[in-house]
């Protein structure tokens, strides 16, 4: 077998052998930068799932509010969210979005143009916001009613019960799923790379189109993100044991 | 036939002051007009009249079924009446004077004003699982009436160690006996000091054997207290022994209401006859 010398993002190639010829030289030289792109990738996924978990609590409990005019357009905002695609809301926020005019208020700017880094974040942010506020609705659901009266009947204040009697129950119910989500905007969130957003998946793709080879960037950036997914997914399975607490 | 010696209530009638007529002794501490509950076509409390004095231990009997918890939940504000009127200490809770006369629907502010007066003990506790005896004690006191942490613990201790609770202060609900539990959530509702303090079925989760500690902690209450109290039970022997006035309740109605020693010996309506047959029969 003919060897050529590795020189910087030029795999060892001869021009007779096939994409699928596996090269483990080229696949540690392009390590580094796939890395950085996992980074940004996993920056961008904590930072969007921090506005989900947020944004989700106060969703669902307006969907519990007294007032039907609080109720009924967040949940119809939730569903119109929900059955749309993440892509067209990415695409929409950073590319339409700019070229609307928007009404004449004090403190709006004309014109609303976000950075690929800000639109991804609320991009994503809203999408599993609208996912996470239906867990935490099954998990307030899932508070006895029997708590609520009984906060009724020592006169606390709504603030006090959602905050000392309500989220403490309802919380630990929902992180199982609120983990499911991390994991899962993890593996949406290369989607920003529609929106020139630097990730994993365009550090990739530039490796590619600099190299002409395919199977080391994409199969690395593959095993990035398992990487990053399974220890995930058992500090999620941590969190629920360490917070799960005995019912009555 | 409920008994009303007081005059019709329309509900027009009702004086928005509440002034207390000078002739009936002291002012209630407890006053239902006329409320009506219903649920879906259910008539749960059918115009009901309801008066209690300051002190007054009221236990409430009658057939499951029969609207008497609603009575409590209404008063709670667990339940919120159709129509008519009710006073805790004097003032409306569910509607509040505009302009001197008219009554108009309270706000919630209002509403957890007067309702300061009042706190319940439910059949199956309501704990706080995730709160230890202590936080559920103290939890309240502290954000409601605004004491301070140690006021509040000692407060907290000096119930504990009368309901013999003294060693659970730092045991989570979970690890206590439905007896234990029931104490301490009579321990949580007295935090408050409320004037009124209402007991729906308090006995009817437990084991038979752990209804004699809960009924010893409700005797001490009932009779060194100064606390209005109204008792939904079907502990027949421990209503007679504590209740100034006992009311049959059926059909959303008072069917009649005595002190109990009359009514258990010599019911008057064949309703609370059948009744008192067949829960004493069965006890």
């Amino acid at each position: 077998m003919l060897t050529t010398l590795p020189s910087v993002a030029q795999p060892t190639e001869d021009t007779t052998q096939g994409p699928s010829d596996w090269d483990w030289d080229f696949a540690r030289e392009i390590l580094p930068d796939l890395i950085d792109g996992m980074w940004a990738t996993i920056q961008l996924t904590v930072v969007s799932l921090v506005v989900a978990m947020l944004l989700g609590l106060v969703l669902a409990m307006l969907r519990r509010s007294r007032l039907r005019p609080v109720r009924w357009p967040v949940g119809a905002a939730v569903e119109f969210i929900r059955s749309t695609p993440l892509l067209v809301q990415l695409y929409f926020l950073y590319f339409v979005l700019p070229t609307a005019t928007l009404p004449d208020l004090p403190g709006l700017p004309e014109r609303l143009v976000l950075s690929a880094f800000d639109a991804a974040v609320i991009g994503l942010g809203v999408h599993y916001a609208c996912y996470t506020s239906e867990s935490y609705r099954a998990g307030i659901e899932s508070v006895d009613r029997g708590q609520w009266e009984a906060a009724t009947a020592l006169n606390l204040s709504a603030a006090t019960t959602w905050r000392s009697v309500v989220l403490p129950q309802a919380i630990p119910t929902v992180i199982p799923a609120l983990g499911n989500y991390l994991v899962a905007a993890f593996k949406d969130a290369p989607l920003a790379s529609v929106i020139t957003l630097a990730g994993v998946l365009t550090s990739a793709r530039e490796i590619r189109a600099d190299s002409f080879r395919g199977v080391e960037p994409f199969t690395v950036a593959g095993v990035l993100f398992l990487a990053v997914s399974i220890p995930a997914a058992m500090f999620v399975r941590y969190l629920e044991r360490r917070y799960g607490y005995k019912r009555e | 036939m409920a008994t009303s010696e007081s005059e019709p209530t329309s509900a027009g009638a009702v004086p928005a002051g509440g002034a207390p007529s000078p002739e009936e002794g002291p002012a209630p501490m407890v006053q239902m007009e006329g409320v009506v509950k219903r649920f879906g076509d259910n008539v749960v409390l059918d115009r009901l009249d309801l008066d209690v004095a300051p002190a007054e231990k009221v236990v409430i009997i009658g057939p499951s079924g029969s609207g008497k918890t609603t009575i409590l939940r209404v008063l709670m504000t667990l339940e919120r009446p159709e129509e008519g009127y009710v006073k805790l200490d004097g003032r409306h809770l569910y509607h509040e004077e505009r302009s001197g006369e008219r009554l108009v629907p309270a706000r919630l502010r209002h509403i957890r004003d007067v309702r300061r007066n009042v706190s319940m003990v439910f059949q199956h506790f309501n704990l706080f699982p995730h709160k230890t005896v202590r936080e559920n004690l103290t939890l309240a006191p502290r954000k409601v009436l605004g004491l301070d942490r140690s006021e509040a613990e000692e407060r907290a201790k000096g119930l504990l160690d009368q309901y013999g609770l003294a060693d659970k202060v730092d045991a989570y609900p979970a690890s206590l006996s439905g007896g234990q539990k029931q104490r301490v959530a009579i321990a949580r509702a007295s935090m408050m000091r409320p004037k009124i303090m209402l007991f729906d079925e308090v006995t009817s989760a437990l084991d038979p054997e752990l209804v004699g500690e809960v009924l010893s902690v409700l005797r001490d209450l009932a009779t060194h207290t100064e606390m209005t109290m109204l008792l939904v039970t079907h502990e027949m022997r421990f209503a007679s022994e504590i209740a100034d006035r006992v009311v049959m309740f059926d059909e959303g109605r008072i069917v009649e209401e005595a002190p109990p020693a009359q009514i258990f010996a010599d019911p008057e309506e064949p309703r609370t006859k059948a009744f008192l047959h067949a829960v004493i029969d069965r006890d």
